[in-house]
């Protein structure tokens, strides 16, 4: 299989590959890991002119914690140090457990967090356990930098809010100490599968109250997609085992699934009611302090 | 209107450690880094299966960590250390894990071997005492179709258990 031809760019900043990422319009393409750009250009579906590499920023690269802010994400960052990353461990497990679901080892040696995020793929895995912890993207341009919160960052299969000068840098994830969180996926097979669904939850308590509650579908809409009925059923009340059957069943009804190779609609829903419940219980759990 | 042509594939020169020994090459900025291993410099045993990172048979360490060089500009990977098959036998002594695949039948026509010994080196490199369902995780990404896996996976925990002895 043959890489279709390209010019290889390598900027040396942000504001570099910014520029370059303007002038060049829909010709360039981004190239972080390369797991997904390499693989779609090797079957003919992409043919940039350009490639603005990003592999000179290595302030892209890394994860570190802030006090007031939360855990920093350098979008360059591979899913296997995600997985090992002993801040997030501790911080916020689901969403080392998350990258750990991707793909194989070698594929997430590769992948980035920004490439899962920026590529916009339906069953990504990150984006649902991102969303319910409310993480931001930071992103940068020509025009300078904005955050928008991740759940407003997807506009369908494989589009986003990025501007055609805009680099997505970092994701932050912010403080919540009494948040309990859980993604669980379903797929086909325990590696190198993509979700039939996906399903995270984040519940923060106080006591035996829910007094927020996130519930964010993978896979069965066109892009993650908040269950904010099914929320809406949990939220400032005394968690119940009664209510969160309710919030699986009313989840599954929110959700908008198509029936493919990997799965039918009906099976999509059903899984969907199941992981909500199983995530909801998890992230209660782990939520009291 | 007037299309601008495409414009022409660049050539750069990359710079590789290949098994230790530096590797210097004027490479096509489309070249892979599989393609330039076998190609240029001849380092057959990384195989070249399914070319989309889905099987595992191009797996190399880069750095020291397990990757699919199927996916990997070799641009990219300019200034990086690589080690292919050929670079795990030391003084004319294999791997311990390659000795243990050779005891314990865990080669059948061989194509997967090289990606699933590497995978498996940096597992014990990093777990030198993987339970069963560790050293399936950390291959779950080289695809044996004879599926020898049983036997695999008994010389990956045989060469463990060796290591340590």
């Amino acid at each position: 299989m043959i890489v279709p031809e390209f010019d290889y760019l390598t900027p040396q900043t942000l504001n570099e590959a910014c520029a370059l990422l303007g002038e060049y319009g829909s010709r360039a393409k981004v190239l972080a890991g390369g797991s997904d750009l390499v693989v779609k250009m090797k079957n003919g579906l992409l043919k940039p002119d350009y490639i603005v590499s990003l592999k000179n920023l290595q302030d892209l690269k890394g994860i570190r914690y802030e006090a007031g802010t939360g855990v920093i994400i350098g979008a360059r960052t591979t899913h296997n140090r995600v997985v090992e990353n002993e801040i997030l461990r501790e911080r916020f497990p689901s969403v080392s457990a998350a990258a750990g679901t991707m793909a194989a080892y070698q594929v997430r040696n590769i992948g980035t967090i920004g490439g899962n995020l920026v590529n916009a793929v339906p069953s990504a895995d990150m984006p649902p356990i991102l969303i319910a912890l409310s993480a931001k993207a930071r992103i940068v341009g020509l025009s300078g930098e904005r955050l928008v919160d991740l759940e407003e960052f997807f506009l369908g299969p494989g589009k986003t809010v990025l501007n055609q000068d805009e680099i997505l840098a970092e994701i932050i994830i912010p403080d919540q100490a009494t948040t309990g969180s859980s993604y669980i996926k379903f797929g086909l097979r325990r590696a190198g599968s993509l979700a039939v669904a996906g399903v995270a939850s984040s519940v923060m308590m106080d006591g035996e109250m829910a007094e927020d509650v996130r519930i964010v579908l993978g896979a069965v809409a066109p892009t993650p997609l908040r269950a904010r009925e099914a929320e809406a059923v949990l939220r400032g009340k005394k968690v119940s085992q009664e209510l969160i059957e309710q919030a699986g069943k009313i989840a599954a009804a929110e959700s908008k699934p198509i029936t493919d190779i990997r799965g039918s609609a009906e099976y999509r829903r059903h899984l969907v009611d199941v992981l909500t419940r199983r995530t909801l219980k998890t992230a209660i759990e782990k939520g009291h302090v | 209107m007037v299309t601008e042509a495409k414009p022409k594939t660049k050539r750069q020169i990359v710079t590789l450690t290949i098994n230790g020994d530096e590797h210097v090459s004027l490479v096509k900025v489309n070249t892979t880094l599989l393609d330039l291993l076998r190609e240029e410099f001849d380092y057959t045993g990384t195989k070249k299966g399914c070319e989309l990172g889905d099987c595992g048979a191009c797996t190399v360490l880069l750095d020291g960590e397990p990757v699919n060089s199927c996916l990997i500009l070799a641009v990219e990977a300019d200034g990086r250390s690589v080690t292919t098959i050929e670079g795990l036998e030391k003084n004319g002594k294999l791997d311990v894990v390659q000795e243990a695949f050779v005891n314990h039948g865990a080669i059948q026509c061989g194509y997967c071997s090289p990606g699933m010994i590497l995978s498996s080196r940096a597992l014990l490199n990093r777990n030198p005492s993987p339970t069963e369902r560790e050293v399936r995780d950390a291959i779950a990404g080289n695809l044996c179709r004879c599926t020898g896996y049983v036997k695999i996976v008994e010389a990956v925990l045989a060469a463990s258990a060796e290591s340590k002895a």
